[in-house]
């Protein structure tokens, strides 16, 4: 093999076209499962996801492990790892880009502020402009579909610093950033007790993160009255912080995964891109979070 | 001689390229341009029209100057030195001088086009100092005129039947360009249209005035016209809005202003006596006659001429548990539509009479039979003031 | 390693060969092509003449969305990418693609997709009905219940084409023979690794669009309802940050097939190889900062529509370096008139013609009158029909016979392109006159004035379709009897890595990499 080229090409193999299948029936169950009929061709996709995943990437370290992947292939892993995280930002683009138009453009239009005064008047009025939107323009018309919440997740003040959860997050985030690089810095000179215990820590905060997030979720919902329901703040408010934490989710799993192979001794300093690309995935959630806790919170 | 009958035969190859393009912009528009000799976009009947009329032109030309100098470098090489005839190729390649030149000029030749555009479009923006005002409201598929501060509204929709755009009846002159009511503007003075829907986007398009705006729910859109010429000027829906969106037609008329004024006199008196009917109790025969007509033209587009709606988009009237049902529930999913879904809220769009007339007929029609099957105007107008 | 194909359905299921999987895009390609031909077919019949004769509105609705989705997303997105995999490793030197089962991933991902957006058809309610850019609150509100598995499926595709860009940007910047500088790739590699940032960088928007409907339709979200502080324009906005990089998405691959055919058949190199790039590269930039182009007449604010309207123009200028390079190509050449080379030509003009209209639609002032018109149905399909469409034609007949060893019929391909070529025209020029006389597109019925230009229309339409029968037939002909040929080169003309190896092109191409100049 390797000696035969220098290049790699891999086998013939089922696993792609396996988790084709299992993305089609993904896409075909949640089609299915959001109209309210059975999750089952859903959860089927999943399981098989989740499955062959674990056998792709288990190939692929198998024949890292064998030594079959050089120098050359690993620099094809490094790009698209690359890639695919510039991919995953353009996707938080959108949404950011989808805050940014309704916080500066379309929230005050319907409030009549700016070019389309006429709206206000014919058909909204009383909605006043303000950020975030408390009261919705179909709650001022006496509707109910979308109701504004009682609080926001705004900065309370200096007074109640210390019980807001975002900062907490952002602390939390923050310093996982910073133990994920000593991690990294220890397996490079091949300390990897030190290497072990920091990407526990790494992984132990990511966790906390999502705990927190929790909490903040729930008393959104049980005392804020902020909802997906309340108009566009509780829209934006929901789908940013959602996603992200998705992804702290998955980077948080990605990193535990690392976590049990550096367990059993699979990275060596100068062979560690599992781990690394986890790390990059780690840091972009981060930086992605201080967007959020800027734009979401802070000026929220 | 061997080199202008080349140059001639390159030429004629360009020219014949270009033949359908030059034959579309040179005829001049015809008034009412149809079959073979509508070729071209309307001068119509505003300073906007014309002055986009004019942009279009000169752009239109500069292209095909572009064109032919383009096109025919490039004919003059694919005849003169094909392989055939023994031409050997050269090998020149890179020029900054050239590349240079042919960044530049482009970019300047774009930058003469902006001027012009510039001026037009700061022209069609400058909605201020109106004499009229106009709401005009796209709802699936009709359109609603409504005279700010005048107290005279009214829907408009299309007038052609069924059977004439099943091909059951012959085609007329005006096919798919006929309304139940048109919109009357004055001549000579600018009236300020405000578009807004009530569902889905629609975009209110008139040619000859160059108005092309989109009605979008929940906002507010501005422009205007000023019509120099009483006429009668048609146009259409431009928006992709559902399945009837090529049966939503735009027909405006412009009056002088003296006109005008006794039709919208005509239009407040109406008003007014249509109100008073309200309180008229009206016999079954009488509403169902009624409601057969305001349900084949409002209600049979969606729910079928039949009230056999369409399966998973609209639900079939004909034995609907709600126009079998207790009659509150029916009035007001006719009054308040459904919020969410394309079931508007008639309430705003058609009188009380009509709309008593309409959900009578539902409720008697196709077999429908239900309890207390007729409805009064007066039930409707409690409805509607939320008793 | 193995060293031929393997045996039976195996071979493409399985498949990490690239040229295997090259194979799969082409053909699969190549049916959606088919099956979104036979939906305008559909739309054309149905606006032969005025009335309502062979479809209701609703299903014509469906037909217009499905034609689009299926031809921008499943021919022509497919087949360059088809033509990437087959010659990109070949043209620098690499043994295969850079991850080779992801590739395979990319492919199969595409049946699944496609076959849950068709399924729809059948559904109750119908497939989608709200065009192909889906605006909200058509597609979300009074959107038919089979919105949601058009929104997954357009998760998966766009995932499919994420996935297979990593591996095109891999391979490109990771695999290159030793000594090839990417100042000295092919143009067609070139055109391809700009390409697959722009998919990167959009795909994902677009799915961030299609994620935001899914919210508002199922989970009381207001991203595009006014009653809960939202806008529909919105979704315009997110939409067109995607849609307008997709129509260069589009037609990008295709100037870089259409750079290498031109100095083929014209015996001499490209004349500005280096402005080529730099034109392609400012394109692509000037793509993220147009798009509210289509949105002229949502009622933007003046400096909006002065602002995108002079962006948009720009554009005009790196395009017009790369046909001024064409034409420069070819001239004092030595022509000669195969048919990828009269397809290239063709493509020359009627691109140009397309890209005019383009500029004229860009005149924010005039697109008020064209917009939504058939003008602009004329303007995208001389770009993306005799555009994209033609050069990838260009590019089977060019290199169909390094992929089998076998040479097409010649005469056929003279026939299939001038009854294209002719029956194009026939069917799009007169769209240019309806539009500009008033008639909206996306019309299931017409008044009368238009009757006579959309009845021309039609009949080009039939004539244009049955002539891809023609083309069908070519290229299975080939494919089983074709007469053989083993010359590397196989186009006098031809240069690159691509035509040193031996034709039919081997299963696998390098095995080390080649020596490079
Ligand atoms: C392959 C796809 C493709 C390509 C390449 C283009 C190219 C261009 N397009 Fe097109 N366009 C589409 C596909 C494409 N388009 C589609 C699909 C739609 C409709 C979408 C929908 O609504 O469904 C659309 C719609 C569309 C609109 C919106 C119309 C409307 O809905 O109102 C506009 C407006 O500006 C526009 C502009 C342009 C411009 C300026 C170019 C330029 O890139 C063209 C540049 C080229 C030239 C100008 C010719 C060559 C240049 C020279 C010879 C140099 C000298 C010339 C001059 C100085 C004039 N396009
Ligand atoms: C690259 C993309 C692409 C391609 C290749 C085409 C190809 C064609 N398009 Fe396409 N078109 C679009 C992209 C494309 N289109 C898009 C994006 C839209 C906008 C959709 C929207 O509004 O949302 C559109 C809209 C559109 C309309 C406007 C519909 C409307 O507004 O209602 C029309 C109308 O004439 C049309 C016609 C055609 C025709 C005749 C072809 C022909 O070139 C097709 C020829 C091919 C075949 C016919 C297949 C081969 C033959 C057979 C299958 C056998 C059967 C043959 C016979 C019966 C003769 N198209
Ligand atoms: C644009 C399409 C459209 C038009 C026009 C329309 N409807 Fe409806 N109608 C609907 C839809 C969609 C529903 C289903 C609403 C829902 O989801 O409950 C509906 C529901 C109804 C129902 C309740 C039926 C049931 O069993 O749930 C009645 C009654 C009704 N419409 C009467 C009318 C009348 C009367 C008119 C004309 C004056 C009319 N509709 C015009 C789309 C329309
Ligand atoms: Cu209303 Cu189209
Ligand atoms: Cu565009």
């Amino acid at each position: 093999m390797a000696s035969e080229s220098s290049y790699y090409v891999p086998e013939n193999s089922w696993i792609p076209v396996l988790t084709a299948t299992s993305l089609g029936s993904m896409a075909l169950g949640a089609g299915l499962f959001v109209q309210g009929k059975t999750p089952l061709i859903l959860l089927a996709g999943v399981t098989l996801l989740a499955c062959v995943l674990f056998t792709w990437f288990s190939t692929v370290i198998g024949e890292n492990m064998r030594g079959m992947t050089n120098a050359q292939v690993k620099r094809s892993f490094t790009m698209a790892m690359g890639w695919f995280i510039f991919s995953e930002v353009m996707f938080f683009a959108a949404f950011f880009g989808a805050l940014f138009y309704v916080r500066v453009l379309a929230v005050p239009w319907l409030g009549g502020e700016g070019e389309k005064a006429m709206t206000n008047s014919l058909l909204w009025q009383g909605f006043s402009a303000q950020w975030p939107v408390m009261q919705t323009p179909d709650q001022v018309l006496g509707g109910t579909k979308f109701v504004g919440p009682h609080e926001n997740m705004g900065f309370p003040g200096w007074g109640k610093v210390l019980e807001w959860l975002p900062l907490w997050n952002t602390i939390l985030l923050l310093t996982s950033s910073w133990t994920v690089h000593i991690a990294h810095h220890a397996m490079k000179h091949g300390n990897r007790t030190r290497f072990n215990v920091f990407l526990a820590i790494t992984v132990a905060l990511g966790l906390a993160f999502v705990a927190v997030q929790y909490r903040e979720y729930h008393e959104a919902y049980t005392t804020m009255g902020l909802t997906l329901k309340s108009g566009i703040y509780g829209t934006t408010f929901f789908m940013l912080t959602g996603f992200h934490g998705f992804h702290v989710c998955l980077g948080a799993f990605m990193l535990s995964i690392q976590l049990l192979r550096g367990l059993k001794g699979h990275f060596k300093p100068d062979d560690q891109f599992g781990f690394e690309a986890s790390s990059w995935y780690w840091h972009f959630v981060d930086v992605v979070w201080l967007g959020l806790f800027i734009f979401v919170y802070v000026l929220g | 001689m061997v080199s202008k009958a080349k140059r001639l035969v390159t030429g004629g190859i360009g020219a014949l390229a270009l033949l359908p393009l030059i034959h579309a912009i040179a005829a001049e528009p015809a008034a009412q341009p149809e079959g073979w000799n509508l070729l071209n976009m309307p001068k119509g009947v505003t300073s906007v029209s014309q002055n986009v009329y004019d942009i279009h032109m000169v752009v239109i030309w500069i292209c095909v100057w572009i064109g032919v100098a383009v096109f025919g470098v490039m004919f003059y090489s694919m005849f003169a030195h094909r392989k055939s005839r023994g031409h050997q190729p050269a090998n020149f390649h890179e020029s900054t001088k050239v590349e240079l030149a042919w960044t530049i000029i482009p970019a300047l030749i774009l930058i003469v086009m902006a001027f012009p555009a510039t001026k037009s479009l700061k022209h069609l923006y400058d909605t201020s100092e109106a004499d009229l005002d106009i709401k005009i409201t796209g709802s699936q598929w009709k359109w609603r005129y409504d005279y700010l501060g005048k107290d005279v509204g009214f829907m408009s929709q299309l007038a052609t039947s069924q059977a004439s755009i099943y091909g059951t009846a012959p085609k007329t002159e005006f096919y798919l360009e006929e309304v139940t009511e048109p919109l009357v503007i004055p001549v000579g003075k600018k009236v300020r249209l405000l578009m807004t829907a009530t569902d889905v986007i629609h975009s209110w398009w008139v040619p000859d005035l160059a108005v092309k705006r989109d009605a979008i729910p929940g906002f507010v859109n501005e422009t205007w016209a000023r019509v120099d010429k009483p006429g009668i000027y048609r146009g259409r829906c431009a928006e992709l809005c559902g399945k009837d969106h090529a049966f939503m037609p735009i027909v405006v008329n412009a009056v002088p202003e003296a006109e005008f004024n006794t039709w919208l006199a005509k239009k407040q008196s109406e008003a007014v006596a249509l109100r008073a009917l309200t309180e008229k109790t009206f016999t079954r025969d009488e509403l169902m006659t009624k409601g057969e007509a305001v349900f084949a033209h409002t209600c049979a587009g969606c729910h079928g001429a039949t009230g056999e709606g369409i399966p998973g988009v609209f639900p079939a009237l004909k034995g609907s548990k709600i126009a079998l049902g207790p009659v509150a529930g029916h009035l007001n999913i006719v009054v308040n539509g459904k919020s969410g879904t394309a079931m508007q809220a008639f309430g705003a769009q058609l009188s009380e009479v009509d709309l008593a007339a309409v959900i009578t007929y539902e409720r008697n029609a196709w077999g429908n039979k239900s309890e207390d099957n007729i409805v009064q105007p007066v039930d409707v107008f409690k409805v509607k003031k939320g008793q | 390693m193995a060293h031929g194909p393997a045996k039976g359905i195996g071979r493409w299921l399985r498949a990490t060969n690239h040229k295997d999987i090259g194979t799969m895009y082409l053909w699969f390609s190549f049916t959606m092509f088919l099956l979104g031909g036979f939906f305008a077919m559909v739309i054309r019949a149905e606006l032969f003449e005025p009335g309502m004769q062979i479809v209701k509105p609703e299903f014509f609705n469906q037909m217009t969305t499905m034609h689009g989705l299926i031809m921008v997303f499943g021919a022509i997105m497919p087949v360059f990418v088809g033509l990437a995999n087959w010659m990109i490793p070949m043209m620098i030197g690499a043994p295969d693609m850079a991850l080779p089962r992801l590739n395979n991933l990319s492919f199969w991902i595409l049946p699944f997709g496609f076959s849950l957006l068709a399924s729809t058809l059948f559904m109750p309610g119908g497939g989608p009905n709200f065009g192909w850019t889906f605006y909200a609150p058509l597609s979300t509100t009074y959107a038919p219940p089979t919105v949601n598995f058009f929104i997954f499926g357009i998760h998966i595709i766009g995932a499919s084409s994420i996935m297979g860009s990593i591996n095109i940007i891999a391979t490109i910047l990771n695999l290159r023979a030793p000594g090839m500088t990417l100042m000295k790739m092919p143009l067609f590699v070139w055109t391809w690794l700009i390409t697959a940032f722009l998919l990167i960088a959009v795909m994902p928007v677009l799915a961030g669009a299609v994620t935001m409907m899914l919210m508002d339709i199922n989970f009381g979200t207001s991203f595009f309802n006014a009653a809960g502080g939202g806008d529909p324009v919105l979704f315009q906005h997110v939409f067109w940050f995607f849609g307008h990089p997709e129509v260069y998405i589009i037609i990008i691959p295709a100037f870089g097939v259409i750079s290498a055919i031109i100095p083929t058949f014209s015996r001499k190199p490209l004349f500005g190889y280096s402005s080529m790039v730099y034109a392609t590269a400012a394109i692509a930039f000037l793509s993220f900062i147009v798009w509210a182009h289509h949105m002229f007449t949502v009622g933007m604010p003046l400096a909006g529509e002065l602002y995108f309207m002079y962006a948009t123009m720009l554009i005009a200028v790196p395009t017009g370096v790369k046909v001024f390079n064409w034409i420069t190509t070819m001239f004092r050449g030595a022509i000669t008139y195969e048919t990828p080379m009269l397809f290239a030509i063709a493509f020359v003009i009627l691109f140009t013609i397309g890209g005019f209209t383009g500029l004229m639609l860009a005149i924010a002032p005039a697109d008020i009158q064209y917009q939504d018109s058939y003008f602009v149905v004329a303007h995208f399909h001389y770009v993306m029909v005799a555009g994209a469409l033609f050069s990838s034609t260009a590019a089977v007949y060019y290199w169909i016979p390094k992929w089998t060893g076998r040479m097409y019929n010649e005469a056929m391909g003279k026939v299939h392109f001038w009854v294209s070529f002719v029956a194009f025209n026939v069917t799009f020029f007169p769209q240019h006159f309806l539009g500009l006389a008033g008639m909206p597109r996306r019309y299931a019925d017409y008044s009368l004035q238009f009757a006579d230009w959309n009845m021309v229309s039609s009949i080009g339409a039939f004539a244009y379709g049955a002539s891809q029968l023609l083309f069908l037939y070519n290229v299975i002909a080939t494919i089983v009897a074709g007469r053989k040929i083993s010359d590397p080169k196989v186009w006098e003309g031809a240069e690159g890595l691509e035509w040193t190896v031996p034709t039919p092109a081997p299963y696998h191409t390098f095995s080390t990499p080649p020596a490079f100049k």
